[in-house]
C-alpha cells in the first residue's frame, strides 16, 4: 500500500485514494476538429512509461480533491506530488 | 528431439538418466534472422514454433530478455476457459481451447491441460443475468457452457458454501466443463524445446533495445543488450513491457501496464475439483496437481513495472475467498508474487499488424492472456507470416480503437441499476 | 529418556500430557512439539512429499522441512502443514503426521522411493500422455491424491482474526542481540519503536547461547534485562510471537502475531492479529539460518542441523541423541561439538575441510572427513565417512550437520534492495537499500556476538536521528564468548567417492530434491537458476528453500561452469513463512465482509415479510409476498395494483447528486446529452449521460430547483460513478467552472407513489406546494414540507403512471412512508418491490442502465436520441458518435418482443437470430409475465431491430427456438395518457 503525499492533506495510505491514469491530456477544445486518429488517441493511447510517470490521483477519501504525482513506475518511488493547474516540477532525466 | 514417453523414462532411467540432452540449445544470437519474436513467454515461443512448422519460417530467434516464461506465462494463476460473451472473443479463445486440448501430444511435453472445468458464481440477480446471457451466447456458437443452480453448483464442487446466510449468497453459476489449468512452465519448455528442434533460435538473456527502420519506416532489425540483429519482421509478444517495446517504433498503444497479484497456499489434499471464479466479490480459485490452493487477486489500482503490489489486495482477495469458503481460514499463504499485465480500454487484446511496416504486436491481453497461449500463438504467427491477419484474430486490431469497434468485454459485464 | 536435568528455560516441574499419531506422551512447559517428541526419543515425524521416504526433526524453528503436522484442536479447529518445531506444546495438545498412508511407519506410497531412479526431476513432462484421455481421468487424479500434504479442514473456522495498524519510527525486526540493542538504543531517543520477533521469547541467539557473557552478565541474562527495560518504555511496542512476514513498498511491513495457538482450549480472544506497520527507518535483524550439507543419504530420521541440536539442548534441555557425529565445514560446528559434549552427549566431529582447527577437544576430530553415506531405516544408525585413504564407519543415534551460516535477507530482498556476494560466509548480503532500511548483525552476515551488539547501537542511533530523534548515547554492550561462531562454510554437494548420478543426496528435503536432480536440469538445459528451481521444485516448499536455496545455487553454477554470483539468486516473496488466510481475511466476513447499506424504510419492509435482493452493497425488497405467494404472484398483484389505484416504492438507493453554482447549467450542458439552458426552475428533465467513448455511462432525472441548483439523480449502482466523473471534469478540464457537487444520497429518502390514486393520497399530506394537476404538472420539481419534514418533490414516473417522488430527510423517511401508507391503503394502495418496478418500467419501454445498456450502448440504440440536444456542439462522448462503428446502419437497437404464445415467458440473455437460423442478432434484456397485459412481454437488443419492427424473428433455445415478433418496444399505454391520471 503506497504512502501518497496529497498536496492538499499530506501523507496518506492508498486506500483513501483513486487513480486517474496519466496526467496532462488535455480534453480538446473544440472535438469535433479533430479527425478520429487524433481523437482516438486521446480517447485510448498513453505514454505508459516505465519511469517517472506523470499521472493523476484523487484523494477520493480525504479531501476529494484531483491532484498529480511523479511516480517512477520502475520502483513505486514517489517523486513529486503537485496540484492540478500547476506545472510539473522538473524531474531528471531517466 | 528426444522422444519423451514412458519407455524413453524408463531406458534413460536404466542409464541413471545421464543421457538426456539440452530441451533447447542456449543459442547465441546470429547477425540476421527472417523473423524476431521479442518475448519468450509462452505467446512468443508459440509464434516461434508455427512459424517454423506450419509457415515454414524457420530462420527465426526468440529474444528474451530474461530466462523464457520468466514474465506472465511462469506468473499466472493458469486457468484455461473460452466461455466469453461476444462472438469474436468466444471464437478466439475456444481457438485456443481447442489446441490446447492436444497440446502435450503436439508438443510431445506434458503441459498438464486439465479439463476440471470453470464454475462461474453468480451472486445477484444481475449475475444471473449476465452469465445467463454468456450461456445462452456460447451455445449458439457452439461454445459448452451451461447454468446450474446453486445445488447443482454445490454437486460439482462440494467444498462451495451456498447457504443463504452469507453477505454474498450463491445464487447459481455458469460452468464451462472443458474449462480448466495447464502447467504453465511445461508450456514455455515445450514451446521452446519444439522450436527448437526446428532450428529456431531462443536466445534468453537478450535485451531488445531499440528498433532499426529504414527510410520507407519498413523495420530492419532490433539493438540488443546482445548486440544488433537484422530482420525483416519482428513480432512483439512481450505483455507487460509491450507499450516499452512499441514506444521503440515511435507508436503510443491503448495500453495501461498494471500490477496483477496471485498466490498459493501450502499444498492440502484434494479438496476443489474445479476452478471456481467470482467476479462480484474479486476472487478466483483452483488446485494444483501439488495440492497447491492457486488464486488469484484483481489488479492493483495504479500502472507500475515492479512486478508487485500492495498487502491490502491479497487480503482482499482472501476475504473473497474466505467468505465463498470458511474451512479454508486455518490454511496459510505460502508464497504471493506479482506480474505486469497490459491492459487495454476494452479488455480485450491486440494481434494485428502495426503503422510500421514489418511490425507485429500480440499484447492487451490483461488478466487472461494464459488461456490464449495456444491459439493467440498459432494467430500472431498466421499474422507474421502472410503480413494479414487470420479471420479470428481479424477484429483484434489497433484501428478499431480509432473507429470505435471494441469488443467490450468488461462493459458487458458492467453492474446495473 | 533424552530430557536433560535442570537444563534449558523449560519448567522441569510443569509435565504436560500430548498425543502424536494418537500415542500419549509428555512434555514440558516450555517445549515445542519438535522439542517435546525429542525428549521422547522420537525423531520420525513425517514422510517426504515425493518418494514418502521416512523424515525427522531436521531444524529447530521456521526452517523446519519435513516434521509437518496437523494440529485437531476441536469444532473446525483442524490446522494442517505446521512445523513441529514451531508449536508450542500445550496440555492436551493432539497432533498428527501427514502424508503417509496408512501410518508413519509404514506407508505404502515409500514404494515411490524404491521407483526413485525412474521419477527424476521434471518426469512428470516426459510421460502421462498417452492415451490422451488418461491424463485427466486417470494420470492426473492419481498424482493429485499422493500429492498435497495435510487435509484442508472440513469445517468452517469458528476462531476471529483482528487487523490493527501501527506508525512508528523505527521497526526492529528480531530480537536477538542486534535487534534488541538497536531497538535499546532507538527507544532511548524517545521515538516511537516496534520490535517484534517470531519466537515465544525475544532474546533470538541469547537465549541458547550458554558461554557468552555480555556487560558481565550471562547472555540470557542480559537479554531478560533488555526486555524488560523495553515493556518497561511507553513508546516501545514489544511483539513476541510475531513474524514480520511482507516487506511492503514505501516501508509498509506485514506483521503476524500469534495470540491463540500456544493456549489450551477456546481462544478468548484473536487467533492472531495482523500489523500493517508503517515505519520511517527499519532495521532488519533477523540473523541467519545454518545451512545442511548435502551428502549421500543425508536425509534419514535423526540427521538435523547442528545449531538446532544445540538448541534443543540449552532452551529445552533435550538430547537428540546419544551417540552424535557431526559433520561440519564451518568453526560453529566445534561450538555445537562442545557444548553437547559438555552435557554428557557422546560426539565425534567429522571436519569436512582438508585441515581442520589444530585445537585441543575432548572429542575425537576427523579432519578432511567425506561422507559417503549413511544407514538406518527409521532412524540414522551409522555414519560411512572416508578420510586419510580409508573408510570407517561409525555407529550413531544422531548425525548433525552444520556447513554455516546463511543471512535471512528475505526481508531486505523483498524490499528491492540489492545483494551481494559474500565469499567469506560463502552467501548473499544486503548491499544497497532501496526503502529505509538496513541489515545488521547476522542478517548481514556478522555472525560474532560483539559485532552484532555494535551494529544494533548504531543502527539504532542512526535510525532515530534520521527520524528527528537525538539518540541518547548508550555504551556498545562488551561481550565475551567461550567459543566463537568462527569462520568456515560451504554451499553445494560435497565430495564423495560414490557415482553421484546413483545417490540420494538432498538439497530440498521436503520436497524431494537431489543434487542429482538438479545436476539433470542442467544437462537438460535449464540454466537460469529460476529454471533449475520450477523444473526440479527446489525451494518451492512449504519452507520456501530457506534450507535449500544455496546448496542448489551452488550445484548449479559447478554444472554450469559459472561462479555462484554469475548465477544469481531467485527472487524472494512474501511472506518469510506462511501466514494464515484468516489473519490476512481478518473480521471481514459476512456482513463484515463488505458493508450493507439499507434504506430507512428497511425496518419496515422487513416487518411486512419482504424479500430482499443485493444491488451493490444496498438491501433492496424485490417483493413483498403474502401468505403462500410465490414470486410471481406477488409481482402480478402488485403490478395490478399500482396501476388499478396506487403503489408505493421505496426509491431511497437511487443516487442523488446536488449541483450548485452560477456555472451548474453550464456544467450540466457539457457533461450531459441534453440542452439544461430552458429547462425551467422547478421542471425536471430526463437526463442521459454518456462516457467519452459514446457510450452510456448513466440516466436519471434532474430537477432544477432555483436558477443556480440542480437535483439530480442516478441509478442506485451509477451514484458513486457519475459522481467521480463529474468531479473529474469540474476539477481537471473545467476549474474555471462555479459549481460545487455534493453527494446527498444518503440525506434524502425517497418514497414514490404511482398510480391513478397517487396524487389523492398524498395531498392531505403535503404542505407549502400546490400539487395539482395544473400547478405541478409531469416533470416539476418543488419543494414544501410533508408532516413537519422537509420535502422536495418530483413528479415523476417510471411506470407511466400519474407519479410522484417524494424526498424527504432519511431521518423522516420511515414517518412519512407510514404516513402515505396509513392514508393509501383504504385506497388500495400496494408496497411494491423492484421486480414489480421492473415489469412496470418494461411496459412502458423504460430501460434499465446496465440491463438493457452494457457499456456497448449508444443512447441511439437505446431509443434514446430524443434526448439529444440537437443543437449543442459538443458533450461529454458527443465526438465519439462520430466514428464510424457508431454509425454502422447494424447497430444494435431497442425493440419490443411479442411471443406468438402470450403464456411462453422468454429467457433473459438469450440469443435473438433470424427467422431461419443463424448467427446471433442480439439478445434479450428484460423479460417478465406482464399482468397488466394479460401476457409475456420483452425488450430486446436487435442488429438493425428499429427497421425489424413488425418482423418474425427466433430466439434460440435448447431444444429449439422460439418465434417472436419484434415491435415497439413501449408496450403499454404508447400515447402515455395515464401519466396524468
Amino acid at each position: 500500500m503506497l504512502l501518497i503525499p496529497c498536496p492538499y492533506c499530506g501523507n496518506r495510505p492508498e486506500i483513501e485514494f483513486s487513480y486517474g491514469g496519466q496526467a496532462h491530456i488535455a480534453r480538446p477544445p473544440v472535438p469535433e476538429e479533430l479527425d478520429d486518429d487524433a481523437w482516438g488517441a486521446f480517447l485510448y493511447a498513453r505514454d505508459n512509461v516505465r519511469g517517472p510517470h506523470r499521472e493523476r490521483w484523487r484523494h477520493l477519501h480525504g479531501c476529494a480533491r484531483f491532484f498529480n504525482l511523479v511516480r517512477d513506475t520502475r520502483t513505486d518511488r514517489i517523486i513529486a506530488s503537485y496540484r492540478v493547474g500547476t506545472p510539473c516540477p522538473r524531474v531528471e532525466p531517466l | 528431439m528426444q522422444h519423451f514417453s514412458i519407455l524413453s523414462l524408463l531406458r534413460h532411467g536404466l542409464r541413471d538418466h545421464k543421457g538426456w540432452r539440452p530441451q533447447w540449445r542456449a543459442a547465441a544470437p546470429k547477425p540476421g534472422y527472417d523473423a524476431v519474436i521479442v518475448g519468450g513467454g509462452g505467446h512468443g515461443l508459440g509464434a516461434a514454433f508455427y512459424l517454423a512448422r506450419d509457415y515454414g519460417l524457420r530462420n527465426v530467434a526468440v529474444l528474451e530478455k530474461g530466462w523464457i516464461g520468466g514474465g506472465n506465462t511462469g506468473r499466472n494463476t493458469t486457468i484455461i476457459r473460452s466461455n466469453y460473451l461476444f462472438d469474436k472473443s468466444s471464437s478466439l479463445y475456444d481457438h485456443a481451447v481447442k489446441l490446447w486440448d492436444g497440446l502435450s501430444q503436439e508438443l510431445n511435453y506434458n503441459v498438464m491441460y486439465s479439463r476440471r472445468g470453470v464454475l462461474m458464481l453468480a451472486h445477484n440477480v444481475h449475475d444471473v443475468q449476465v452469465f445467463k446471457r454468456h450461456v445462452h451466447a456460447n451455445r449458439l456458437n457452439g461454445v459448452d457452457n451451461e447454468w446450474l443452480t446453486a445445488e447443482q453448483a454445490k454437486a460439482f464442487c462440494p467444498p462451495l458454501n451456498i447457504s443463504p446466510d452469507v453477505r454474498y449468497p450463491i445464487l447459481g453459476a455458469a460452468l464451462q466443463r472443458r474449462g480448466g489449468t495447464a502447467r504453465h512452465d511445461a508450456v514455455a519448455w515445450g514451446y521452446a524445446r519444439a522450436a527448437d528442434a526446428l532450428g529456431v533460435d531462443i536466445i534468453e538473456n537478450c535485451e531488445v533495445t531499440g528498433i532499426d527502420r529504414d527510410i520507407s519506416g519498413k523495420v530492419t532489425g532490433v539493438q540488443t543488450s546482445r548486440g544488433p540483429i537484422a530482420c525483416g519482421k519482428i513480432g512483439v509478444s512481450a505483455a507487460g513491457n509491450s507499450s516499452v517495446v512499441m514506444n521503440m517504433a515511435g507508436l503510443r498503444l491503448p495500453l495501461e501496464s498494471f500490477p496483477l497479484q496471485a498466490l498459493v497456499s501450502e499444498p492440502v489434499k484434494p479438496v476443489v475439483p474445479c476452478v471456481v471464479m467470482s467476479n462480484t466479490i474479486h476472487a478466483y480459485v483452483s488446485q494444483s496437481d501439488k495440492g497447491e490452493l492457486v488464486i488469484g487477486a484483481g489488479t492493483d489500482i495504479y500502472t507500475s513495472y515492479t512486478q508487485r503490489g500492495g498487502l491490502h489486495i491479497a487480503q482482499h482477495t482472501l476475504e473473497a475467498i474466505c467468505e465463498i469458503f470458511p474451512q479454508f481460514r486455518r490454511l496459510r499463504m505460502l508464497r504471493n508474487w506479482g506480474g505486469i499485465v497490459d491492459v487495454t480500454p476494452d479488455r480485450s487484446p491486440i494481434i494485428a499488424r502495426t503503422p510500421v511496416p514489418g511490425l507485429y504486436v500480440n499484447c492487451g491481453w490483461g488478466t487472461g492472456g494464459f488461456k490464449a497461449t495456444p491459439g493467440a500463438a498459432q494467430l500472431f504467427a498466421h499474422t507474421i507470416a502472410t503480413d494479414a491477419p487470420h479471420a479470428l484474430n481479424a477484429p483484434f486490431t489497433i484501428e478499431r480503437f480509432r473507429d470505435g469497434y471494441l469488443i467490450d468485454e468488461a462493459a458487458a459485464a458492467a453492474v446495473a441499476h | 529418556m533424552f530430557r536433560l536435568p535442570k537444563r534449558g528455560l523449560v519448567d522441569h516441574g510443569a509435565p504436560l500430557s500430548f498425543s502424536f499419531d494418537g500415542r500419549r506422551l509428555t512434555g514440558l512447559a516450555g517445549d515445542t512439539l519438535a522439542s517435546a517428541l525429542l525428549a521422547n526419543g522420537v525423531h520420525l515425524t513425517g514422510r517426504s512429499f515425493k518418494y514418502h521416504r521416512p523424515r525427522g526433526i531436521l531444524g529447530a524453528w521456521a526452517d523446519e522441512p519435513n516434521a509437518l503436522v496437523t494440529v485437531i484442536r476441536g469444532g473446525g479447529r483442524s490446522t494442517p502443514n505446521l512445523p513441529a518445531t514451531q508449536v508450542e506444546l500445550f496440555e492436551n495438545l493432539v497432533a498428527f503426521s501427514q502424508n503417509r498412508e496408512p501410518s508413519l511407519e509404514r506407508d505404502r506410497w515409500s514404494i515411490n522411493d524404491r521407483l526413485g531412479r525412474f521419477l527424476p526431476a521434471g518426469f512428470y513432462y516426459k510421460t502421462f500422455m498417452w492415451p490422451k484421455s488418461f491424463w485427466s481421468r486417470v494420470y492426473e487424479p492419481r498424482i493429485r491424491a499422493v500429492a498435497g500434504l495435510g487435509v484442508a479442514p472440513e469445517q468452517a473456522d469458528p476462531d476471529r482474526y483482528e487487523h490493527r495498524y501501527a506508525h512508528c519510527e523505527v521497526l526492529v525486526v528480531g530480537a536477538g542481540p542486534a535487534g534488541l540493542s538497536a531497538a535499546l538504543t532507538a527507544a532511548e531517543s524517545g521515538c516511537r519503536v516496534v520490535v517484534c520477533d517470531d519466537r515465544p521469547l525475544p532474546g533470538g541467539s541469547l537465549l541458547s547461547a550458554a558461554s557468552a557473557t555480555i556487560d558481565g552478565l550471562g547472555a540470557r541474562e542480559w537479554a531478560d534485562t533488555a526486555v524488560a527495560r523495553l515493556s518497561s518504555m511507553t513508546n516501545v511496542t514489544l511483539l513476541p510471537r510475531t513474524t514480520a512476514f511482507g516487506y511492503y513498498p514505501h516501508n509498509l511491513l506485514g506483521l503476524c502475531e500469534r495470540l491463540g495457538d500456544h493456549l489450551p482450549g477456546e481462544p478468548a480472544g484473536p487467533r492472531e492479529r495482523l500489523w500493517s506497520v508503517r515505519a520511517a527507518r527499519v532495521i532488519l535483524a533477523t540473523g541467519a539460518l545454518e545451512r545442511p550439507l548435502v551428502f549421500p543419504d543425508n536425509d534419514r530420521p535423526g540427521i538435523m542441523l547442528a545449531d538446532a541440536a544445540r538448541q534443543y539442548l540449552q532452551l529445552h534441555g533435550v538430547a537428540v541423541g546419544r551417540r552424535v557425529v557431526i559433520v561440519t565445514a564451518h568453526d560453529a560446528g566445534y561450538r555445537s561439538a562442545h557444548e553437547l559434549h559438555a552435557a554428557g552427549i557422546q560426539v565425534v566431529l567429522a571436519d569436512t575441510r582438508p585441515a581442520a582447527i589444530a585445537r585441543s577437544t575432548p572429542f575425537r576430530v576427523i579432519p578432511d572427513a567425506r561422507i559417503e553415506g549413511t544407514r538406518g531405516t527409521l532412524r540414522v544408525s551409522a555414519i560411512t565417512i572416508s578420510h586419510t585413504g580409508r573408510s570407517e564407519r561409525i555407529d550413531c543415534d544422531a548425525v548433525l550437520m552444520c556447513g554455516g551460516f546463511t543471512p535471512s535477507i528475505h526481508l531486505a530482498s523483498q524490499s528491492r534492495g540489492t545483494m551481494a556476494w559474500d565469499a567469506e560466509v560463502q552467501a548473499y548480503v544486503p548491499a544497497g537499500s532501496a526503502e529505509a532500511e538496513c541489515s545488521i548483525g547476522a542478517a548481514a552476515g556478522r555472525l560474532e556476538l560483539a559485532d552484532a551488539l555494535a551494529d544494533g547501537c548504531r543502527a539504532g542511533r542512526d535510525a532515530a536521528a534520521a527520524a528527528g530523534f537525538a539518540a541518547r548515547r548508550i555504551g556498545t554492550p562488551r561481550a565475551s564468548v567461550d567459543h566463537s561462531v568462527g569462520q568456515g562454510g560451504i554451499i553445494g554437494a560435497l565430495p564423495h567417492g560414490r557415482d553421484p548420478a546413483k545417490v540420494k543426496a538432498f538439497v530440498d528435503w521436503q520436497n524431494d530434491v537431489t543434487a542429482r536432480d538438479i545436476m539433470l536440469a542442467t544437462r537438460e538445459g535449464f540454466r537460469s537458476i529460476e529454471h533449475v528451481k520450477r523444473y526440479t521444485t527446489t525451494g518451492m516448499a512449504t519452507d520456501q528453500g530457506k534450507l535449500s536455496n544455496l546448496n542448489s545455487l551452488a550445484i548449479t553454477a559447478a554444472q554450469t561452469g559459472r561462479p555462484v554470483e554469475a548465477v544469481g539468486f531467485t527472487t524472494f516473496r512474501p511472506p518469510y513463512t506462511p501466514v494464515t488466510f484468516g489473519a490476512l481475511a481478518g473480521a471481514a466476513r459476512r456482513d463484515l465482509f463488505d458493508p450493507v447499506r439499507q434504506t430507512p424504510i428497511h425496518d419496515w419492509a422487513v416487518a411486512q415479510g419482504a424479500v430482499f435482493e443485493d444491488v451493490g452493497l444496498w438491501k433492496r425488497a424485490r417483493y413483498f409476498p403474502r401468505a403462500s405467494e410465490d414470486m410471481q404472484a406477488a409481482v402480478n398483484r402488485e403490478c395490478l395494483a399500482v396501476r388499478g389505484s396506487a403503489g408505493l416504492f421505496d426509491a431511497s438507493t437511487l443516487g442523488k447528486i446536488e449541483i450548485v453554482g452560477a456555472d451548474a447549467a453550464t456544467f450540466l450542458n457539457r457533461l450531459y446529452v441534453n440542452a439544461w439552458d430552458r429547462l425551467a426552475i422547478g421542471r425536471c428533465r430526463y437526463g442521459v449521460l454518456l462516457r467519452e467513448d459514446g457510450f452510456i455511462l448513466d440516466d436519471g432525472v434532474i430537477g432544477r430547483l432555483a436558477a443556480d441548483r440542480f437535483h439530480a439523480t442516478t441509478t442506485t449502482g451509477g451514484a458513486a460513478r457519475v459522481l467521480a466523473t463529474m468531479e473529474d471534469y469540474l476539477q481537471t478540464e473545467w476549474p474555471d467552472l462555479d459549481v460545487w457537487l455534493t453527494s446527498v444520497t444518503e440525506q434524502w429518502s425517497v418514497i414514490a407513489v404511482q398510480g391513478p390514486h397517487a396524487r389523492e393520497i398524498l395531498t392531505p399530506l403535503v404542505q407549502g406546494l400546490d400539487i395539482s394537476a395544473d400547478a405541478f404538472p409531469h416533470m416539476s420539481i418543488g419543494e414544501g414540507t410533508i408532516c413537519g419534514a422537509a420535502l422536495r418533490l418530483m413528479r415523476v414516473s417510471f411506470t407511466g403512471e400519474l407519479g410522484f417522488e417524494v424526498n424527504v430527510p432519511s431521518s423522516h423517511g420511515h414517518a412519512v412512508w407510514e404516513a402515505i401508507w396509513r392514508i393509501g391503503q383504504p385506497l388500495g394502495m400496494t408496497a411494491y418491490g423492484t421486480e414489480a418496478m421492473h415489469v412496470l418500467r418494461a411496459e412502458k419501454g423504460y430501460i434499465i442502465v446496465g440491463q438493457e445498456t452494457d457499456g456497448t450502448v449508444t443512447a441511439d440504440d437505446a431509443g434514446l436520441a430524443w434526448a439529444i440536444g440537437k443543437t449543442k456542439r459538443d458533450f461529454v462522448g458527443k465526438r465519439s458518435l462520430a466514428r464510424p462503428a457508431m454509425k454502422a446502419p447494424d447497430r444494435k437497437q431497442l425493440v419490443g418482443l411479442r411471443t406468438l404464445d402470450p403464456a411462453k415467458l422468454l429467457e433473459e440473455g438469450a440469443q435473438i437470430v433470424g427467422p431461419d437460423g443463424g448467427p446471433s442478432l442480439g439478445h434479450v434484456t428484460s423479460s417478465y409475465y406482464s399482468a397488466n397485459l394479460g401476457r409475456s412481454i420483452a425488450l430486446a437488443l436487435v442488429r438493425g431491430g428499429r427497421a425489424l419492427e413488425g418482423h418474425r424473428l427466433r430466439v434460440a433455445m435448447p431444444g429449439g427456438g422460439i418465434e417472436v415478433d419484434v415491435t415497439n418496444p413501449v408496450l403499454f399505454d404508447p400515447k402515455g395518457k395515464r401519466l396524468d391520471g
